[in-house]
């Protein structure tokens, strides 16, 4: 069971997930420590392991610094539920193996506090709190491949040991 | 079929005699771009994965910036990781402490960016290079690391917006504030995953320098990529200024081809522009915003801190003071150079700037100007989410060089055309 950790905002940034005092490393143990510092000090206290950020439009935008991927996976946080995502952002957790979840009206669906469970295969949250099934939109099929391999150099490792190449998908 | 430049640019990359919007691609990469923050973890991955070589080492382009030179013992260490690696694969072009530069201003004045190619790069303005019709677009690490290795990466073919810039700029408005006011029109999301396609007459009127300010900020309103297509001024920018001399491909859009939005901005009806906190949508005429106190002055970054950037600053603090701690940050050696040549660095000295060592500094709130909780600055980056700039209880406001310096002379943001 997961608990959602709802923010009624749009345009959540890469500053705010990560701020840059912090990008002098690329440890996702000590990035984890900042996550989401400079738009909830108290996040990283509450969260815990498999915990569920969810947020309004535009989730990530700013800077492409995959270290905003990192300080969420290293937070332990298990998923982020966004109404939309920034372009780069959505991207990188791809890359990162992360399943980026996107939700129309995530913010009348989920409130703060609500218990979540999350079936990527069906597609499907079960919100046990309010007593509701909610479908959000799945990620293309390569891109569930990527992310079920763990992430693209997982994934272009596998491929090669298939004996097809990137440029065969 | 109808084309736009993007899809044109991406059909030749990809091998194929056409491409539309929504098609998934791999793509050849011709040039990447890589700097201290998100290269160093690449490199650990393609470590971690056994990966030795990379595709190309001429075509991976090597600078420090956002901690330049390293400001502390970690972003020393990232330096260091960046450096051995550099040297251990024979980067052809790697730009060392005294020749680096911020990324974005660096590449194009060095002549790495090549009309009609697609080009990567581990930060998200990336899109800068649009501006000499190239695609050209932000990665993470992740991206960086498989680009490094492979020369190829995935690509979905994004719409295309087109921004006609009609008229010409007033006296005290530049590129800086048609783009602003593009990203107040449309928002931070407004171009989410699209090509960002500008053309028009006033257009004609910017240099190149100019012209990479607008294609600079594409990523502030959520765009893939911004591009502005070759001609005269591109060519003049690009002779003899380019590492490889072989030709260049020039695309066009096709008259016909398809636009998911169209939208028309007439410059002469502007005015100087500032973003207020916290969103670079938060545009508003200066008229209305005349008045607040700043802190701070920064005049640099790779939106404005271009040689045409100085001098427009120097042209309004010549034989003035400045009432405000003001930082001016040359965006390369070149630059800097320049600027001392040309006597500006004497006018910012004479007024009471101080004057940095090219780098992204405080523009990410790395260093060298980082701002106190409370404080305000006015500056002429690309960014003023929270934060941005030091502490979470600081604020941004983005302007252009002209109004940064006026507002420096007042000490509260300022209408440059009273100077100019």
């Amino acid at each position: 069971m997961a608990k959602a950790h709802v923010y009624q905002r749009d345009h959540v940034n890469t500053d705010e997930i990560i701020p840059a005092r912090y990008l002098n490393t690329d440890d996702a143990a000590d990035l984890a420590k900042h996550c989401m510092e400079d738009l909830d000090t108290e996040f990283v206290k509450k969260v815990q392991p498999g915990d569920v950020i969810v947020c309004g439009d535009d989730f990530g935008c700013g800077s492409s610094r995959e270290h905003a991927v990192w300080a969420i996976q290293g937070a332990k946080v298990g998923a982020v539920i966004a109404q939309s995502f920034a372009r780069i952002f959505y991207r990188n957790c791809i890359n990162c193996g992360f399943y980026p979840i996107e939700l129309h009206g995530a913010l009348e669906k989920i409130n703060d506090g609500d218990e979540l469970e999350i079936d990527y295969q069906g597609g499907t949250i079960a919100n046990t709190t309010q007593g509701t099934t909610i479908a959000f939109t799945p990620l293309p099929d390569f891109a569930i491949e990527i992310v079920n391999d763990g992430g693209l150099l997982e994934h272009i490792k596998r491929q090669k040991e298939k004996g097809k190449g990137q440029n065969d998908r | 079929m109808a084309m736009t430049i993007t899809e044109k640019i991406f059909a030749r990359a990809a091998g194929k005699p056409s491409v539309q919007a929504g098609d998934l691609v791999n793509a050849k990469i011709d040039l990447v771009m890589c700097h201290d923050v998100t290269t160093p973890p690449a490199i650990s991955m393609l470590k971690a994965h056994g990966i030795d070589k990379v595709f190309d080492r001429d075509k991976i382009v090597v600078t420090p910036d956002h901690f330049q030179p390293p400001k502390d013992i970690k972003s020393a260490e990232l330096h260091k990781r960046l450096d051995t690696w550099a040297k251990e694969k024979k980067i052809t072009h790697y730009y060392k402490l005294g020749r680096a530069g911020v990324c974005h201003a660096l590449l194009p004045e060095q002549g790495h960016i090549r009309p009609g190619e697609v080009i990567v790069g581990g930060d998200s303005h990336t899109c800068t290079y649009g501006a000499f019709g190239a695609f050209s677009t932000g990665i993470g690490s992740t991206d960086l690391a498989a680009a490094i290795a492979t020369g190829i990466l995935w690509f979905k073919i994004p719409a295309s917006m087109k921004f006609t810039l009609t008229g010409s700029l007033p006296t005290g408005v530049y590129s800086k504030d048609v783009m602003l006011e593009v990203i107040r029109r449309i928002g931070t999301d407004g171009a989410l995953y699209k090509a960002m396609e500008f053309v028009g007459p006033a257009l004609k009127e910017m240099s190149m320098e100019a012209r990479m300010t607008i294609t600079n900020m594409a990523i502030e309103a959520g765009g893939k990529s911004g591009i502005i297509a070759v001609d005269d001024a591109t060519r003049a920018y690009l002779d003899g200024r380019l590492k490889d001399k072989s030709d260049y491909t020039v695309f066009e859009s096709d008259p016909d081809a398809e636009y998911v939005h169209k939208d028309t901005i007439d410059c002469s009806a502007l005015e100087p522009m500032v973003a207020l906190p916290h969103l670079p949508s938060n545009g508003q005429p200066i008229s209305l915003c005349a008045g607040l106190a700043m802190d701070q002055c920064y005049i640099g970054s790779c939106t404005n801190g271009r040689i045409e950037d100085l001098r427009v600053a120097a042209s309004i603090l010549k034989g003035k003071q400045v009432a405000i701690r003001t930082i001016v940050v040359p965006a390369t050696p070149v630059v800097w150079k320049q600027m001392v040549d040309e006597g500006l660095a004497e006018i910012f000295y004479d007024a009471g700037c101080v004057i940095s060592a090219p780098t992204c500094g405080a523009c990410l709130g790395g260093f060298m100007g980082i701002l106190a909780a409370g404080e305000k600055c006015i500056s002429t980056t690309n960014r003023n989410f929270v934060g941005r700039m030091g502490s979470p209880k600081s604020e941004v406001y983005l302007a252009n060089p002209a109004t940064a310096a006026a507002s420096a002379v007042e000490g509260k943001l300022a209408d440059c055309r009273n100077y100019l």
